[in-house]
């Protein structure tokens, strides 16, 4: 004990609860749950250039009457099967020139199209601008998936929370139902639509409101039975939470990875879906154009005229791999535990 | 224990069955009756299956009880429709504590979200300063820092999960709490910390627990009577110290004689008693107060034989 130094009773302080606290204080803001989703994604760099493309592309397709420089169904049979050229710049693959029998010719010069006319994205083969045809697919192509995407969150989500929730005979009578609707393949769905509808966007849209948003409907049902054994859903239960707001808060905020994921993969769905209809011709009605038949169109061509299929192919893929990604950072932002 | 004491929750024969007349019929409560006086804690213990958890959710009304009354402050509840108005009533005066502190509390909701959702349903506290103080209030007497309101339960260890579910259950102020094994997940040094908290809140705000777990030193510590199952159904049930000291029924000397003590020379010593519950449930038996304040559940001549 005498080895202890002598410390002043001045120096030493009484440490209370609230000095404790101030440790602890944390510096940053208290957000809602909402507002820390938000956070989270607009930290999350991919995700914010997925978005970007995607709010891009949306854009454009929904202004196409104002930005698509052609009419995209006006044929000019003179013109068909232009390569791509921009301006008068010499970017090679934009410069019109075309290989014919091993030679570059310029094929605007042979074709005589006047000097201050181009096609940025070439013609096809009847002489419409691919460039403007693409656009137009594009915005018809979102549409269907957006359709089928809103089917999935409107009639699936519901559907499967209601049948995993209420359980029992509720339960088996919707499992039934949707046993029904999906040992029925899709084509002939289509097909009995097209027999008393006209081919075209309404019926395909029928057929995708129809059929797609059951696995939606099955996955969150499987998930819910999961989740309404959790003892957070039984708490709810012992503080009088009625079930619909037991749905919002809890439900699906937890079933939202699996909802997202799905959703990833209705978008892609839905839009093959369109262009196999197209392509075996009870889709979309010619002249108006899909990606599905700008792809169709430009694989008959594609070895002598490979811009025709590359344009449709690469924006295809740019929004099938930004849907992902921005899938995989919604999914993340919807999980609080991903900040660490 | 003085009769004069008031009862808060009266269990009658209660029965709950799943699966009614299919081939998978479960008898989870058969015909149980016991009472809980105001204010004390009643120890519910028994082996992984008998009932336990399932005699807590019943009388909390997760379940619709297949048979029986429970008697809440007179009121029997067992048959009150839910969503409606008493059940309203009923769901903020009792309340559960729930056993895994990792599942019980939602992962994508704040802590004062969690703790406000009682507050919401039954408006309590509405304004938004009001209700941060009430949350305050509540994370601080759970021994919180209320600092920690904005975090997310992830960010929290076992024992301070649990303590924000006891907030949770404290924040609509009820009489009577549900423990369903508000320990069994956590560490033995956090143990003492919850249950020591639950006495501490007990003391202050009056309460009547339920505590239902399978560690019976613990429960002894905590509970002023216990109640004993197996199978479905009470087998004994009389004061901590009777049940300890006077054992009667062979299932309750059995669960006795399994307690661990550490010590080397009476572990070497201590033999385990076996329970044949072949001759235990017959026809002849029921639930009887073979001693005063002592229920047994036997045949009428083992009753004589101990009065």
């Amino acid at each position: 004990m005498e080895n202890l130094p002598n410390i002043s009773k001045d120096k030493l302080k009484l440490v209370t609860k609230t000095n404790d606290q101030d440790k602890e204080k944390l510096d940053t803001p208290s957000l809602t749950y909402m507002q820390d989703v938000r956070r989270r994604l607009f930290s999350n760099k991919v995700s914010m250039v997925t978005l970007t493309i995607l709010v891009i592309i949306i854009l454009i397709s929904i202004l196409a009457p104002l930005i698509a420089p052609h009419d995209p169904n006006a044929q000019q049979v003179t013109y068909a099967n232009l390569p791509p050229k921009l301006a008068q710049l010499n970017i090679p693959g934009f410069n019109g020139f075309q290989n014919q029998n091993g030679h570059m010719v310029d094929a605007y010069k042979q074709l005589n199209v006047p000097k201050g006319q181009y096609y940025i994205l070439g013609t096809d083969y009847l002489g419409r601008d691919l460039l403007s045809r693409i656009i137009y697919g594009t915005r018809l192509s979102l549409f269907v998936a957006f359709v089928a995407t809103l089917v999935d969150l409107i009639i699936g989500v519901p559907y499967g929370i209601i049948s995993g929730w209420r359980g029992g005979r509720v339960d088996a009578f919707m499992q039934r139902f949707i046993e029904i609707i999906s040992s029925v393949p899709n084509l002939i769905v289509v097909i009995l639509m097209i027999s008393v509808l006209q081919p075209g966007i309404t019926s395909i849209i029928l057929a995708i409101a129809v059929t797609e948003w059951v696995t939606m409907a099955r996955l969150v049902r499987a998930q819910t039975f999961q989740l309404k054994e959790q003892e957070y859903i039984l708490a709810a239960r012992t503080l009088g939470e009625s079930s619909f707001k037991i749905a919002m808060k809890h439900l699906i905020p937890n079933l939202s990875s699996t909802i997202i994921i799905q959703t990833m993969f209705t978008i892609p769905t839905a839009i093959f879906f369109e262009a196999f209809l197209s392509y075996i011709g009870i889709g979309v009605p010619a002249p108006n154009a899909s990606l599905g038949t700008l792809l169709s169109n430009g694989q008959l061509s594609f070895r002598f005229l490979p811009y025709q299929m590359w344009a449709p192919a690469i924006i295809l893929s740019i929004i099938m791999i930004c849907t992902n990604l921005l899938g995989d950072g919604l999914r993340d932002a919807f999980d609080p535990q991903s900040d660490h | 224990m003085a009769d004069q004491k008031e009862k808060i929750v009266e269990v009658k024969h209660l029965k709950q069955y799943f699966n009614i007349g299919k081939k998978n019929e479960v008898k989870a409560i058969d015909d149980v009756s016991f009472y809980i006086y105001k204010g004390e804690t009643l120890g519910l213990v028994g082996e992984s299956g008998s009932g336990k958890s399932t005699t807590g959710r019943s009388i909390i009304r997760l379940y619709s009880p297949t048979d029986g009354e429970i008697l809440f402050e007179g009121q029997d509840i067992s048959k009150i429709k839910n969503h409606s108005k008493n059940m309203k009533k009923f769901r903020k005066e009792m309340q559960m504590i729930f056993q895994d502190p990792y599942a019980s509390l939602n992962p994508r909701m704040k802590v004062k979200d969690i703790i406000s959702e009682g507050l919401d349903i039954h408006g309590i506290a509405t304004g938004k300063e009001e209700r941060e103080e009430k949350i305050a209030e509540l994370l601080d007497m759970v021994n919180l820092n209320p600092e920690h309101m904005s975090r997310y339960p992830y960010e929290f260890s076992g024992g301070q999960r649990q303590r924000i579910g006891i907030a949770r259950a404290l924040a609509v102020d009820p009489q009577f709490i549900i423990a369903d094994e508000p320990i069994s997940a956590l560490d033995v040094s956090i143990q003492a910390q919850v249950v020591n908290l639950l006495q501490d809140i007990q003391k202050e705000r009056g309460l009547t627990y339920l505590f239902i777990a399978h560690d019976l030193s613990m429960v002894k510590y905590i509970s002023d009577r216990i109640a004993v199952m197996y199978h479905g159904k009470i087998v004994e049930l009389a004061s901590a110290d009777e049940i300890y000291d006077n054992p009667l029924h062979s299932y309750t000397k059995s669960l006795l004689s399994a307690i661990p003590i550490p010590d080397p020379e009476t572990e070497k010593k201590r033999t385990r008693i076996d329970f044949d519950h072949s001759q235990a449930f017959t026809d002849q038996h029921s639930f009887r107060e073979v001693l005063p304040g002592h229920f047994l559940y036997c045949t009428e001549e083992e009753a004589a034989n101990i009065k």
